[in-house]
Order: C-alpha cells, then structure tokens, then sequence
C-alpha cells in the first residue's frame, strides 16, 4: 500500500479505476455533478500543491487565478466570440502570465509576507471582476456558454463527468511526474533549506517563479472548466473565502501529496453537501470537522494514512 | 584559485569582520581558526554571498566574484557546507546528493512535466554519480534512506557529498567535525584530505585542534573579526600572539612559562 502510494502509475490506475465504478454507485445526476466539481476543485488544489506542498511557498489569493479562468469562459465567447475551449486556453496563458509579471516581485518575501501580498493581489482581482460589469456582469455574475468539442455540445451530467475526470488525470499525471526531476527535486530542496538549495546552484527566485506560475495555470484551467460546467460565474469563484478554501484542500489533504489533494477536495466539496442536514449550523460543523482533523492529522489526511500503513508493517 | 582580498562587512557600528585577506591554492588546506565570535563563519558566509560584503573583494581564479548570489558562485565552482546542518530532510540521502548536480544537468520544465524518456536516462546519470560520491564519504549503503533519519555525523559527510557533487573547485566547510566523535572526526579528517588531493581548494573553519593541526597546509588566524596571524601549522602554534588570543594575557606567559 505504501509503494502504491508512491508510485505515479499505480496512482494513476487506482485513480482512473475510482473514476470508473463510482458512476456504477450513483443514485442520481446529482451525485454525478458532485463528482465532477471534486474533479475540478482538485484540479487547482494539485496545482496549488505544488506550489506549496513541494516548493513551500504559499499563495492565499489562489481564487484570483481561478476567477480569471472561470471569467475567461465567460467573457470569450459572449463579448469576443471565442470558441469555449480558446477562451480556456487564452484565460490559462493570461494567468500563467499574470503569475509570471506580479510573481517577480512579490516571491521575494517569505512567510507571513507572501501569504499577505498574495493575499492582497487576490483581493485586487477580485474587486476589478466585481467593478468591469460591462464585462463581467458586476456582483451579479454572468452567464457562459455551453462548450462545444467538435460540433458536439458538452451538457450532460454525464459528459461533464468524464471530461473534468479526464483532465484531473492528466493534471494529476503531470504533477506527479515533476517527483525525481531536476526541476521536482530542486522544489524539495527549496522548501527544506532555501540557503542550502542556493549553494548548490539553484536559481531560487526563478524557481518559485515557476512553481507560482505552474499553480496559476492549473488554477486558470479549474476556473475555466468550473464556468462551463455550470453554465455561470460570479465573482466569489475569485473570492478570498475561495482561496482560503483551496489552502484548505491542499493542507488538509496532505501538503506534498497529490493524492492528498484530491482527498482534500472531495472532502471540501463533499462535506458541505453532507451537513446540509444541520442546516444552520452547517458550515458551525465543517469548521469543527476541519478544527478536529487537523489537531489530530497535522501532516494532512493521505500521509498520516500511509504513515499508520507503514507502521502496522 | 580563491583570493580575499581586505574583505569585510559591518552590522551597524559593529565590524563584524574588518579587513581580511588571504588566498587558498588548489589542491591545499587552509584552515580558519579563531576564539568564539571571532567571526570565522560570517567570513564564511560573506565569501560564499550568504551575507554582501561592505568592503573589499573576492576573487575566483582572478575573477571578481564579490557580491555574487550563492548560486551564481556555485556555478563559477564555488561551494560550501553548513555548520547547523542544511540538509533536505525530506528527501532521500542519494537524492540530497543528486540535488548538488542541479548545475550539471539539462533542466527543461517542460521535459519534466512530462517526464520525457530524457529525463529518465539523465536521472540514471545523476543517481550513479551520486552513489559514486556518497561511496566516496562512506554512505553508500544509506543511499535510499531519508536523510532525516542519518546520525548527526552521516550528515555532516552528506554535506560533504553535496557539495562536492557540483563539481567544486573551491570548498569551504564549515565545522565538519563538530559534534562528531573521535572515530567519525578521523574519517572526516580522511576525506577532506582526499578532496583537497584531487586538486580543490579547501578551506575550513574547524575548533577541532588536533584535526587542524593534523590536516592543514596553512592557518589563517583570526580574533574579533580581525586579522591576527597566518602561517604553517607549526608556525601558528608558536605564535605567542595566537596564545593571547585564545587563552589572554595571563594564560599566554603560563603556556610560554611551560
């Protein structure tokens, strides 16, 4: 169990096998449009887990990429007459960009003033998508069209399912690829001993230029996929309380663990949905389920799991 | 190959080190000794751009490299080792070491995302190198263990390895010995002999004086960030300036009165 939990074509199978039978379990459509926002949610949350799982930086504006996605399906197609699937390109290379530019100078600071500066720049995005309203709707949000892939319209329950399932492998693949490479190994270093990481030769400033853009991209992509499953954005997907809550997935599922990530997430989505039954005192509870697991699960869900594995061993 | 040239650097009105020069030739030991707070590892962190230098120079085989990033000196061959240990704790022995090739090897982001057969067939590369180093400062069979679990005294040689894993032409140790015991001392004493015989320019701050005194071509004195006596071993030990330093004005005359 453990070198399944460690090695990237074992998680990928055993992922792709979870993806496969829990449509089988399904009672309902809704069951299946929860699924696929787990999918999407972890998604940005692996993304946000290489940032801060293996590069140890953190960002509590990560909503701000999100919302720039999500807004980049809205706006391509209704003001520019994009097709759906560039408009996600498009709102990918704006966030990798925008990460690029406003990372420069604010991965600079560490600690508690990175958490703030990026605090504020998620702050900022989401005031200028609240204010455009000739593009953006304002606070009201606004409405996004179906995507169409080869003449043939993605609306389905179904279809979104597999499509946002698609793309977390993929997502999943590729961060799980960057363990033991140059660039996966130097993330490691960088988060361990910044000045050790220096010494051997590594460009530190350039490689949480990366990692912060890497996350950004995989933000833009969740953002983007999350507008046209929907079929509508508002301006609390670029919300700080969004952000807070993709801090949550990733922290909770496991910081440096991809699969921790998707735990995380479905943990996040699906918890909410599941304490419905408390009704006012709904998100009371998932404050405290969050409060209880993270006293007693500090290194996140999945790696306290594979740590009780690898001691009954 | 290494030459310092009326270095220092001042914290406010305090000078933390005032004026030092010296130079380390390859294939040599020199050894940077000096009572507490003297200012041996703040030398250490000003030469390798930890800390940037108020004043003077530094200079890689007459190259001007003062004020340089760590990595920007890594790369012009210039590497170091900590004294409160850096290690990546996280990873793997064999993988801390494979991070000191960082420099060496062709990194593509892209490559990497995708995990192109290249990468693989270069991460063998990396691995026997790696392996072959940590042989080398007798950790081989600890490759795949992670390195927070190695002694206090694995790490330091894991240090080592890492540093050397760049390909240096200078190295400064910080302290290898410290907190080892007697047997673990003498095989770091081995190994920084050997890496100075394969032609790098060691250069070394260590209390250990039997270790000093043992290994090294040449001391370089220093007492309250300043310069006070450079020479040979023996030359060092009969220097009654160096005895005052150390011991004061009272305790210098009783070791010349011995």
């Amino acid at each position: 169990m453990t070198t399944l939990l460690n090695n990237r074509y074992a998680i990928l199978a055993a992922l792709a096998v979870v993806i496969a039978v829990l449509p089988f379990t399904f009672p309902s459509n809704y069951y299946l449009r929860v699924a696929s926002l787990v999918w999407v949610s972890a998604f940005a949350a692996i993304g946000l887990n290489v940032l801060m799982g293996k590069a140890g930086q953190v960002s509590l504006g990560h909503a701000a990429f999100f919302g720039i996605g999500a807004y980049s399906a809205a706006i391509g197609p209704a003001h520019l007459g994009l097709p759906s699937w560039a408009s996600l390109a498009i709102g990918a290379c704006i966030s990798g960009l925008l990460a690029y530019f406003v990372g420069r100078p604010i991965l600079r600071l560490k600690g508690h003033y990175l958490a703030i500066a990026t605090l504020g720049f998620g702050v900022l995005i989401a005031l200028v998508i609240t204010t455009e309203s000739r593009w953006t709707g304002g606070p009201d949000g606004m409405p996004v069209a179906k995507l169409t892939v080869f003449g043939w319209r993605i609306g389905t329950a179904y279809a979104w399912y597999w499509l946002s399932a698609a793309f977390l492998l993929v997502g999943a693949w590729i961060a799980l690829n960057l363990d033991d490479t140059p660039t996966g190994r130097a993330f490691l270093a960088l988060h361990d001993s910044e000045v050790a990481a220096r010494v051997v030769g590594i460009d530190v400033a350039a490689l949480k230029l990366r990692a912060f853009v890497i996350a950004a991209v995989y933000a833009s992509i969740a953002g983007s996929l999350l507008a046209m499953m929907n079929g509508f954005v508002n301006p609390d997907l670029a919300g700080f309380q969004h952000s807070v809550e993709l801090v949550t997935m990733v922290v909770l599922g496991g910081l440096g663990s991809i699969v921790g990530s998707i735990v995380g997430a479905a943990v996040l989505v699906v918890l909410p949905q599941a304490l419905t039954v408390f009704q006012e005192y709904e998100n009371l509870m998932l404050g405290f389920i969050i409060i209880v697991s993270m006293v007693f699960m500090r290194d996140g869900i999945v790696p306290m799991i594979s740590k009780l594995i690898a001691r009954a061993r | 190959m290494l030459a310092v040239r009326n270095i220092g650097i001042s914290f406010g009105a305090l000078k933390a080190i005032d004026d030092v020069s010296f130079s380390a030739n390859a294939g040599q030991i020199l050894t940077v000794i000096g009572p507490n707070g003297a200012g041996k590892t703040t030398l250490f962190n000003v030469i390798s751009g930890v800390y940037v230098a108020s004043h003077g120079r530094v200079e890689l085989d007459g190259e001007d490299v003062t004020s340089l990033a760590p990595d920007a000196l890594a790369a012009r061959g210039m590497s170091r080792t900590f004294q409160n240990l850096q290690i990546f704790q996280r990873m793997t022995v064999a993988q801390n070491v494979m991070v000191g090739r960082h420099l060496k090897e062709r990194r593509n982001l892209f490559a990497d995302l995708l995990r192109l057969p290249s990468v693989g067939r270069q991460n063998r590369e990396t691995r026997e190198v790696a392996l072959q180093l940590l042989e080398e400062v007798g950790l081989a069979d600890k490759a795949d263990v992670l390195a927070g679990d190695l002694s206090y005294g694995g790490c330091k040689r894991l240090e080592i390895a890492r540093a050397l894993a760049t390909g240096p032409r200078v190295l400064l140790l910080d302290e290898p010995a410290a907190g080892c015991n007697a047997v673990e001392t003498e095989e770091i004493d081995r190994l920084i002999c050997r890496v100075a015989e394969k032609g790098i320019a060691v250069v070394l701050v260590e209390h250990d004086m039997k270790l000093v005194m043992k290994i090294s071509h040449r001391i370089l004195v220093l007492d309250r960030g300043k310069f006070l006596a450079e020479g040979t071993p023996d030359q060092v030990r009969e220097n009654p300036v160096v005895h005052q330093a150390y011991l004061g004005n009272r305790g210098a005359k009783e070791v010349q009165g011995a």
